[in-house]
């Protein structure tokens, strides 16, 4: 990702993360939050994570907060009336997470494995039938989503029946289909977490139904 | 010049120390619940940026920690929707969100 974009989207994501803990009106924090998952969104995308980010501003900042604000409204809740404050529990908890980023940063300036860049990505393409090798300016010779990825010399070569040609080729951040190899590792390696998570959705849609009832027995 | 796995574990660690003094300041019960949920997308944050980092043979990056995110995202989803549905029940029988007038199992 590009640097003044993720320190961008970085500088967004924790300034309205601090608005969320810092505003009294419960209404305001839950705006609040919708803006800082937005942000995260796009560090997401930077991390060519696209489905996730996706599915973070569908699942977050549609149907979850949608879901505060309505409880919000729901519960009727205005700006918290100023109490006594307990100045022992607010050291506390300052403390303790002044303590918590004080270890972070120690823990990340003695890591020096994470400071190299990112590693390029790169996409394993098989190629049957027609390969064309040529510039992309010259693609009508071959189907389109073989002439893209190999900008190599340019010839036209006929590949005999099941030959294949198997490249490792460079790749934009862009073109990663990061939907098929999560949805390949779902539907494979996960697929039992899968059905669990299933049935989880499942019990907890009829919790919330027996929570919500008018009276509990 | 661009942003290395560092910066992206720090702005992670940043935001769940932020969703953390949250849970830990805040008295209405809503708002602690909504900096659980921050605490769970930094978690989710550097899970993505290690999944970026471990770019494996096939040149993809290593997609076990996204498919993790996937399922903490549903996890969370249902859990927020539990939450709420707690936080529902518990008003309509104390009429109050704040967690120190709901003391009845202090010792």
């Amino acid at each position: 990702m590009f640097s003044p974009l993720f320190w961008f989207f970085a500088a967004l994501t924790l300034a309205f993360g601090i608005g969320v803990v810092v505003n009294r009106n419960p209404v305001a924090s839950a705006l609040c939050l919708v803006i800082s998952f937005m942000g995260l969104a796009a560090l997401l995308v930077g991390l060519d994570a696209y489905l996730l980010a996706v599915l973070q501003v569908l699942v977050y900042a549609g149907a979850v907060m949608v879901l505060f604000l309505f409880i919000i409204m729901l519960l009727d809740l205005r700006a918290e009336a100023r109490r006594k404050f307990n100045w022992l529990g607010i050291a506390g908890g300052g403390l303790v997470a002044l303590g918590f980023v004080g270890e972070l940063v120690f823990v990340i300036s003695h890591n020096p494995a994470g400071n190299q860049k990112f590693p390029p990505l790169q996409a394993r393409v098989e190629f049957e039938g027609f390969v064309h090798t040529g510039p992309i300016e010259s693609a009508d010779l071959a189907p389109p989503e073989t002439t893209i990825l190999l900008p190599k010399t340019s010839e036209t070569a006929k590949l005999g029946a099941g030959e294949k040609v198997v490249e490792i080729v460079p790749v934009a951040g862009g073109k990663i289909d990061d939907v098929r190899e999560i949805g390949r590792e779902i539907f494979t390696n996960y697929n039992y977490p899968l059905q669990i998570v299933g049935v989880l959705l499942l019990v907890s849609t009829v919790g919330v139904i027996i929570l919500s009832r008018r009276e509990l027995k | 010049m661009s942003p290395t796995l560092n910066d992206y574990l720090l702005v992670s660690g940043l935001l769940f120390a932020i969703g953390f003094a949250g849970v830990l300041l805040r008295r209405n019960i809503i708002i602690i619940f909504m900096c659980l949920e921050l605490m769970l997308n930094a978690a989710n944050l550097s899970l993505v940026a290690f999944s970026r980092f471990n770019v494996g043979p096939n040149g993809l990056p290593n997609y076990n920690g996204q498919v993790f995110v996937f399922f903490i995202i549903t996890v969370a989803a249902a859990e927020v929707a539990v939450g709420l549905a707690i936080i529902v029940a518990l008003y309509r029988s104390r009429q109050t969100t704040h967690v120190e007038d709901i003391n009845s199992l202090k010792f």
